[in-house]
């Protein structure tokens, strides 16, 4: 953030540089239960990132000292493949960064998966980067609902994610990768749209109190639109199956 | 983390006062624990400070070394966060590679300072192809709790204590240190913890493990510079706005805590 010393226009006459509309999200499409052998699973496009998700579980907890006797143990990985980036090949495994958001994402499906019903087991959560474009920690929060949601675990709600952030005076929804490496603040946020709890928070740059307020309900004002598109997609995965 | 049968007790013990707005200690909902902080107590590392909030201690150590700029920025210094929880700091840490814990707390404190702009990077440029690069290295030494509002101040306190070493044929000369670093921003750090609809100031131990959820708030002052939530539990956007106000009337104590221990 902040970014080198060739900073790009980021607004031109009123819009993005893709065209968008400050408010306005990327295009969204979620396919569920793409693949066969994960209990649960999602493909999400989000704009240009590219997300696959699996989910295992529950089962029993290994390493066995790590099992929870009250409720299921969340296990999370969030991983970007080696070629998901335009600039050179990545280290293969997750990095500090990857170490960080694995934890964050972990905690939020904590908090709405129904562990107490699963003592003693793990639930396995695999996000995995196939092509990153900006904000793929909230699409890969978006797909893992999904995929979490799919492999019939039972849970409270079906958080989206989604980041708000700012570009000189404006509050901006969704940033893509240009976005992203030189605007002035990025806050990535999950929440929970039963009522409008916020499960997920992290926010670098420059904000105002205001702006961070006003921030928050951006996000939850564009989540309706990630919502839906959710439900639509679990909605035509289970109408393929009764078909 | 699994919790054994006597953190169980203690955490709905703590739960139950929290409901009835009181805390283990006597301390008001946003009240900190006595804070101390010593810059300056290590001689070889060039710049130094030790935090303390309440029984939790972090020791900041900063060293510099010459280096070659990151290609974004071939004007400036770098700078270079890392954290350790050291197995003598608690009975939950353990030794080998970085667990998610430590390497959160690292990546939380580097944010609030990196984009608090606290360091002058434009300063640290020696010439083309040669920069200072600023480590701080963060060490867990006792933990009760909070441990980043105490790693910020001590990473704070350490750099407003650097001193850059000379200069002579491309090569640092640290026996002479007489220039200090120089420092744009002070940024400080405010930590609550959420149990059940309670909010309260500088979780304890316990109190961090009986909490809901966490939420950390850089500020400088006049801006947010980072957030970061923890722990699996849920807020409000009005909670936040609470927070936020708090976060920003606790920031002059803090920074006159960090101007006083540089005498």
């Amino acid at each position: 953030m902040g970014g080198g010393p060739n900073k790009p226009e980021l607004v031109i006459k009123g819009k993005r540089t893709d065209g968008r509309d400050f408010n306005e999200l990327r295009p969204i499409k979620i396919t569920a239960s793409p693949l066969e052998n994960a209990g649960g699973s999602a493909y999400l496009e989000w704009g240009n990132n590219k997300v696959m998700c699996g989910v295992y579980g529950p089962k029993e907890a290994n390493p066995r000292h790590l099992a929870d006797p009250t409720q299921a143990v969340i296990k999370c990985r969030y991983m970007m493949a080696p070629f998901s980036s335009l600039s050179e090949h990545g280290r293969s495994g997750p990095n500090r960064r990857a170490t960080e958001i694995s934890k964050v994402v972990k905690e939020v499906f904590e908090n709405v998966v129904m562990t107490k019903e699963y003592p003693g087991s793990q639930i396995e959560v695999y996000i995995e980067i196939l092509q990153g474009d900006g904000g793929t920690r909230v699409a890969g929060v978006t797909a893992a609902a999904v995929a979490l949601a799919t492999s019939g675990i039972p849970m409270r709600d079906l958080p989206y994610a989604v980041s708000v952030g700012r570009i000189g005076d404006h509050l901006t929804v969704d940033f893509n990768m240009i976005e992203d490496n030189y605007s002035d603040s990025d806050m990535p946020m999950a929440i929970a749209p039963r009522n409008n709890e916020i499960l997920l928070l992290q926010m670098d740059g420059d904000l105002t109190k205001q702006q961070v307020l006003d921030g928050i309900q951006m996000g939850i004002d564009a989540g309706k639109q990630i919502t839906e598109i959710q439900r639509n997609a679990l909605k035509a995965a289970y109408e393929a199956t009764t078909k | 983390m699994t919790m054994d049968a006597m953190d169980t007790v203690k955490a709905s013990h703590i739960r139950t006062m929290i409901a009835g707005n009181a805390r283990e200690d006597g301390r008001g909902a946003y009240d900190f624990r006595d804070i101390k902080l010593t810059a300056g107590l290590l001689q070889n590392a060039e710049g130094s400070a030790q935090a303390q909030i309440g029984n939790t201690t972090v020791l900041a150590g900063v060293k510099l070394d010459i280096e070659e700029p990151m290609p974004d920025t071939p004007k400036q210094g770098n700078l270079i966060m890392s954290a350790e929880l050291l197995p003598l700091a608690s009975e939950a840490y353990e030794t080998g590679p970085p667990s998610p814990q430590a390497i959160e707390f690292g990546r939380v404190v580097d944010r609030g300072i990196r984009h608090g702009n606290c360091i002058d990077l434009e300063s640290l440029f020696i010439e083309d192809e040669k920069v200072w690069t600023v480590f701080i290295d963060l060490y867990v030494l006792n933990y009760d709790g909070n441990l980043f509002d105490a790693g910020t101040l001590a990473a704070m306190g350490a750099l407003m204590n650097t001193k850059v070493p000379k200069v002579e044929d491309g090569e640092a000369v640290r026996e002479d240190r007489t220039k200090k670093m120089k420092i744009n921003n002070i940024v400080t750090s405010t930590t609550f913890a959420k149990i059940k609809d309670k909010i309260i100031l500088d979780p304890n131990g316990d109190e961090e493990m009986a909490a809901d959820c966490r939420l950390t708030i850089a500020t400088d002052g006049e801006k947010v510079k980072s957030m970061q939530k923890g722990k699996s539990g849920g807020l409000f956007k009005s909670e936040i706005e609470e927070m936020l106000g708090t976060a920003f009337n606790k920031h002059k104590g803090l920074k006159d805590i960090l101007e006083s221990s540089q005498v």
